[in-house]
């Protein structure tokens, strides 16, 4: 067999070299990326030393874009075109964002997700988002000084398909490979757990700047499984920080504020709130631009009280996790807090007094989702070996289709371990029906209309029949990432006609094109030369993880077969170095073809080793 | 012996096919086979191994949830064994029964009318010791030299009960603030 020779000068020639791969927490309030250095997930900083990138984006009139600091700085001057949390509007259309009214924007309601019209045009939450994710990956070039292998991005566990598509589309279009969209709790619980060596049923409990989620795991070695989650996709910090901004507007008796008060007085609620979480009372003192002063002094028992009712909103979908995972609080050996806001007191003390015991705050609550992120990134780049954990987790959210009547019928339970797929079948109602049309939906409800729709599809080119003979099964399949794809197929008369859809509020794979086609028409010969190599470093990769595969199982394959995949990759080595990026992306989809059979067969190899040991075990027994 | 996506679950966990199963034996399977095909293995090998990790990944899950409650799975020994338990469409049930439901029917309802969560939790746990019950008669009807027709009643049965559980569940949540 060809061993091959894949380097060139400054790279290792080892066949297990360290592949770069992040963690990105991309938070609604602030952002973090990490890595695996040394074994050790570690963020990484700024050049001040800051871990925290601000989830904010400022668009300048002069074409530039400021992401972090510098525009959290503009955000009174200038609200109208500086963009915080604008993970809320992930995924969103107007009608779906609380407080629209008390928001700086200049809101476009477009079809699918809501757009926002700055000085620099309209842009989409994708686009926005993906400003931020692009100001991670260069702190993370600049740090590891490599290509990166690709990222684990963390969502919020609750997060419904629409929300989830938005977030993998912003990190495609900020140049990331997306090894996995991962469950921000769940992320908590392998930094958590594997640095504690924990067994047993924990609970995380993670409230972050604009989302609440509650994960029940079960932790046995080297498993994580997810056995329930719940949450609410639009409650965290930032419902405080408005509930304190209301009670500063109420007890300071002004008229309705103009835009840049808004954000002045919203800051100096959060720094307020804030300040609480260490001492008995905060002052709130501004100067609007009204000349107005407002000078208050707000006890911790009075936000407690203003608050109560978020902390409570918390506590419903920790018991519906409960619920589902058929558990009583006593059954949790221990809860994780997770999310900048478990920090004030009242969250922790009603926490504990639910569950009865002391939650567990002893890693940063800011830090812990990007840390396990990184971890699982380190893991899916393929930089450890057998003895990695196994991570289980499930879908927050039934998926459905419409049936007669405006009802849904759920075809995809809540809480079920993904990757699944679950087949439906239907048939024509009327004598000759050529088309059929379905609806998607997502959520527990009974009606469509308090369901969320995802998408909606035609299955055209149905021979005609008459009715009822017809025979449509339509498929779900939810994949590692939590994302929906839909299929649809006329079975009877063999004849076939198939659809795959995306939801609706994610942008059309035309609209992802697009944006970065025009990315690219201005991109300078850097941005080309990155794309260049980052299909080298998938080159690479792919014939570093084919050369393994010969080693290790090459006895699988005949002669001809064997053949083949050398072919192809003896011409995809020769391309590796001066190939063009068509034609090394042209070797990369032939080797990828050659070795479709090689893969099966590995995978087949593997199941029956599984088996073989389970027997052993059942002789032990 | 070639391994397949067109195993039957029992076969695909190592299982004796039977009612009467090892969890721990099941869970067991579970996880080394999910740790071998499962898409975090495969995420940065080619498109064709991630595909064909997922349709494995998503069989096992599927056999797993299938096997792991006694009522999937004896929907599915049911089905294995040829009889159609008429699930849909055979409603069916002994007056007894029926009278018996209706009585559960009427508690829920009135814990639900009076917001009452405690008695609401106190239905459930007394509906899950008579499921539990329940699935003693039906371990019986699915041994071997059983009663095959009589099971497919007693799983038409223990659906019902299930409904109920989940009105149970429904009725707790619009309790919660």
């Amino acid at each position: 067999m060809a061993l091959l020779q894949i380097s060139e000068p400054g790279m290792s020639t080892q066949p297990h070299q360290h592949r770069l791969a992040v963690g990105i927490d991309l938070g609604t309030t602030n952002s973090l990326v990490a890595t695996v250095r040394n074994s050790i997930a570690v963020c990484l900083n700024d050049e001040t030393g800051s871990a925290m990138l601000p989830s904010v984006v400022r668009y300048l009139a002069d074409g530039s874009v400021e992401i972090g600091s510098r525009a959290q700085a503009a955000q009174t001057r200038d609200p109208r075109n500086t963009i915080v949390s604008v993970k809320r509007f992930m995924g969103r259309g107007v009608g779906d964002v609380a407080h629209v009214e008390s928001m700086p924007y200049d809101f476009v309601d477009a079809p699918g997700m809501v757009r926002l019209r700055t000085v620099q045009g309209t842009k989409s939450p994708v686009e926005i988002s993906a400003e931020i994710l692009r100001a991670l990956r260069l702190r993370a070039d600049a740090s590891l000084g490599g290509a990166l292998t690709g990222a684990v991005i963390t969502v919020p566990a609750y997060f419904d398909d629409a929300q989830r598509q938005a977030t993998k589309d912003a990190a495609e279009l900020a140049g990331l490979n997306v090894l996995r969209l991962l469950n921000e709790p769940t992320a908590a619980a392998i930094a958590y757990g594997l640095e504690n060596a924990s067994e047993g049923v924990y609970a995380v409990y993670d409230l972050g700047g604009g989302t609440f989620d509650i994960s029940i795991l079960k932790l046995t070695r080297g498993v994580f499984e997810v056995l329930s989650t719940s949450g609410d996709a639009a409650l965290g910090g930032d419902d405080f920080d408005q509930r304190l901004y209301c009670w500063v507007i109420d007890r300071a008796h002004i008229a309705p504020p103009c835009d840049e008060d808004v954000r002045r007085l919203l800051m100096k609620a959060r720094e307020a709130k804030e300040v609480l979480s260490r001492y008995d009372e905060a002052p709130i003192v501004a100067k609007l631009s009204s000349g107005e002063q407002v000078d208050l002094t707000i006890s911790r028992a009075e936000f407690d009280q203003i608050t109560r009712p978020l902390v409570s909103k918390t506590l419903a979908p920790v018991r519906k996790a409960l619920r589902d995972a058929e558990l009583k609080p006593e059954d949790i050996k221990g809860v994780v807090m997770v999310g900048g806001a478990t920090r004030m007191p009242q969250v922790q003390r009603a926490v504990g007094e639910y569950f009865g015991q002391e939650p567990l705050t002893n890693l940063d609550p800011d830090k812990v989702v990007a840390l396990g992120a990184a971890m699982q990134a380190n893991v899916l780049a393929g930089n450890r070996s057998a003895d990695d954990w196994l991570l289980l987790d499930v879908i927050p959210l039934s998926l459905g289709l419409e049936t007669m009547g405006g009802l849904v019928e759920k075809v995809i339970l809540r809480n079920s371990t993904i990757p699944v797929a679950r087949g439906q079948e239907f048939t024509t109602f009327k004598d000759g029906q050529t088309a059929m049309a379905f609806h998607v939906l997502q959520g527990e409800r009974e009606l469509v209309s308090d369901c969320r729709s995802l998408a909606r599809f035609e299955l055209r080119g149905i021979p005609p029949m008459v009715a009822g003979a017809a025979r449509i099964r339509v498929t779900f399949q939810v994949d590692a990432d939590g994302l929906l794809s839909v299929s649809a197929r006329e079975l009877s008369s063999g004849v076939e006609a198939s659809v795959i859809v995306k939801p609706s509020y994610g942008l059309s794979d035309q609209e992802v094109a697009e944006m970065l086609k025009s990315g690219f028409e201005h991109a300078s010969d850097d941005m080309k030369r990155r794309a260049l190599r980052e299909q080298q470093v998938e080159a690479e990769r792919l014939l570093e993880a084919t050369e393994q595969a010969l080693a290790a199982d090459g006895e699988l394959l005949d002669h001809a077969a064997t053949g083949r995949i050398e072919r192809a990759v003896t011409e995809l080595a020769r391309l590796v170095k001066d190939g063009s990026l068509d034609e090394l992306k042209q070797a990369v989809g032939s080797l990828s073809r050659a070795t479709e059979d090689f893969a099966a067969a590995r995978m087949n190899k593997g199941i029956r080793s599984a088996l073989a040991g389970q027997k052993i075990d059942q002789l032990e027994v | 012996m070639p391994v397949d996506l067109q195993h039957d679950f029992f076969t695909l966990f190592g299982l004796e096919t039977g009612y009467s199963i090892d969890q721990a034996r099941l869970e067991h399977a579970y996880l080394e086979l999910q740790s071998e095909v499962h898409p975090d293995r495969f995420a940065h090998l080619s498109d064709a191994e991630k595909r064909l990790s997922m349709q494995w990944a998503t069989r096992v899950n599927e056999a797993y949830r299938t096997l792991r409650k006694p009522l999937t799975r004896a929907q599915y020994l049911l089905e294995l064994r040829g009889v159609d338990a008429g699930l849909e469409t055979n409603t069916a049930m002994s007056p007894a029964f029926l009278m018996e439901q209706m009585e559960w029917r009427e508690a829920v309802e009135e814990a639900r009318d009076a917001s009452d969560a405690d008695a609401l939790d106190d239905l459930l746990r007394r509906l899950r010791i008579q499921t539990s019950e329940i699935h003693g008669v039906l371990a019986g009807q699915l041994s071997d030299g059983g009663d095959l027709q009589a099971a497919a009643e007693t799983v038409r049965r223990l659906m019902f009960i299930g409904k109920l559980e989940n009105e149970i569940d429904d009725a707790l949540e619009a309790l919660d603030p």
